[in-house]
């Protein structure tokens, strides 16, 4: 299958990039592809055109930045998982990094068009929500830092404006406890269900992937943590607020059943 | 139509592709090399996989312009130009790593990467590190002893 065809133009800078996107309502940015691509191929997704900013190398870095670790929104999925700073200060974004697709996938999907794509599937989105990340947006009338509570909107749909470009993602150090579970039926695939952990302020952020309509946090399983219950008793409260998919790899009550398990797990593993 | 210029196994090659052109079909179509082969044609199965600037790739996800002005390397190109057997090549003929031989040069291509990555995989590593190429004859059993044996040749004429 070959994508529908597109006009195609190679942004060298932010900036550029802004202003093609601002030439066409129908534009698209093109980072690795590798969500995009798929759906271009199978004609779900038939941007006008594609701007790709795939070169502009000054968006591929991991560094500390005082309290926080600074990521370029073009980091590779490869290169999440691999960057020491990480691995030492925030070790679930790496760890998670490295559970994505497979290696080729890894070779070429970037951090930030996991985070702009808002898939509820995704692995990262979810890791980034649990984080209180911060979301880094260059539009053409300045930049501004977007919460991760408040960035995924909707399937699909995220606090981007059409002609912003995602361009840092923004984690605290994590270091006490943390965990990441990833259900999957085969090596390579996405999470039936995904959960992960993250010990914060003395209680602990829980964020799901694929149990609704966006990556959702488990507000019930954190509440029920900071009133001091136990992590089965907490992960009761797991599907609260959810709405899983129902497709062929599980049926919703499946999802319902499978997230407090997974969840019990992630806290018996993040909390001492 | 764009104009690219992508270096293919070590040549420079210059073309004009319409945007919307896979990289597998700009190398099997355009440059007629069909080593280079679609499985599954949906990201899936790793067959059509290649290196760019020495990582594999899944071709069938990739843009020919996207590997504008950088280096790709096909199944091609992995045994010397005299026709000597890539180490990954020689273990698989050895070991009988194929049955039907078609998701082969994914798999060489996807070793080839990781063994520059880890030269020195254990078999659970090796087996991980194939997640993205799928076989539909063998059951992997001796693609992984292929590997593990080509990994052993690598780094033992290395040290
Ligand atoms: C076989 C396969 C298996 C996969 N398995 C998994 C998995 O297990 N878990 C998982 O989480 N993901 C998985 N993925 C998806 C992968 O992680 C993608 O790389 C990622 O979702 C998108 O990143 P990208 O750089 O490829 O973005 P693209 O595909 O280039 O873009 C995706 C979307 O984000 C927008 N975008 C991208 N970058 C920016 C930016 N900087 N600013 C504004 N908008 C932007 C694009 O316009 C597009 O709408 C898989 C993909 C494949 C092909």
């Amino acid at each position: 299958m070959i994508p529908a065809p597109f006009d195609y133009a190679r942004a060298g800078s932010v900036e550029e990039a802004i202003s093609l996107l601002g030439s066409d309502p129908d534009a698209k940015v093109l980072a690795g592809g590798h969500s995009l691509l798929p759906a271009m191929r199978l004609r779900i997704a038939r941007p006008s055109m594609l701007v790709d900013i795939g070169r502009i190398a000054d968006l591929s870095y991991v560094r500390e930045d005082g309290d926080r670790i600074a990521i370029g929104a073009l980091t590779r999925h490869h290169d999440v998982a691999n960057a020491e700073v990480l691995q030492q200060l925030c070790p679930i974004v790496a760890h998670a990094a490295g559970q994505i697709g497979d290696p080729q996938v890894r070779h070429m999907g970037t951090i930030g068009g996991s985070v702009a794509h808002g898939d509820p599937a995704g692995d990262l989105p979810s890791v980034l929500l649990a984080l209180d990340a911060g979301f880094v947006a260059q539009g053409p009338t300045g930049t501004r830092t977007v919460a991760a509570t408040g960035f995924f909107t909707s399937l699909f749909e995220t606090a981007l404006a059409p002609d912003e470009v995602l361009t840092e993602i923004r984690v605290p150090k994590a270091t006490a406890g943390w965990s990441f579970m990833k259900f999957q039926r085969r090596a390579q695939d996405w999470a039936v269900v995904g959960v992960s952990a993250v010990r914060a302020n003395g209680g602990v952020h829980v964020g799901l992937t694929n149990m609704g309509l966006t990556p959702l946090r488990a507000v019930g399983v954190e509440e029920a943590v900071g009133g001091g219950a136990d992590p089965a008793s907490a992960a009761a409260r797991a599907d609260e607020g959810t709405a899983p998919p129902d497709d062929a790899f599980g049926s919703a009550e499946y999802r319902r059943q499978l997230v407090k398990v997974l969840v019990r797990r992630a806290l018996e593993e993040a909390l001492p | 139509m764009t104009q690219i210029a992508v270096t293919v196994n070590g040549t420079r090659r210059e073309a004009d592709v319409e945007p919307r052109t896979l990289l597998v079909y700009f190398l099997r179509e355009q440059l007629g090399l069909t080593g280079t082969n679609v499985g599954c044609d949906t990201s899936s199965c790793g067959a059509c996989t290649v290196h760019l600037d020495g990582e594999s790739v899944k071709s069938c996800t990739l843009l020919a312009v996207q590997a504008d002005g950088r280096e790709v390397m096909t199944i091609e190109a992995l045994a010397e130009a005299d026709g000597t057997l890539h180490p990954l090549q020689d273990a698989f003929h050895r070991h009988h790593g194929l049955q039907c031989g078609y998701c082969t040069p994914g798999m060489l291509m996807a070793a080839a990467s990781y063994l520059k990555e880890n030269p020195t995989p254990t078999e659970a590593e090796v087996r991980e590190s194939l997640e993205g190429n799928l076989c539909r004859c063998t059951g992997y059993q001796n693609i992984v002893e292929s590997i593990l044996d080509a990994a052993g040749q690598m780094s033992g004429a290395k040290s």
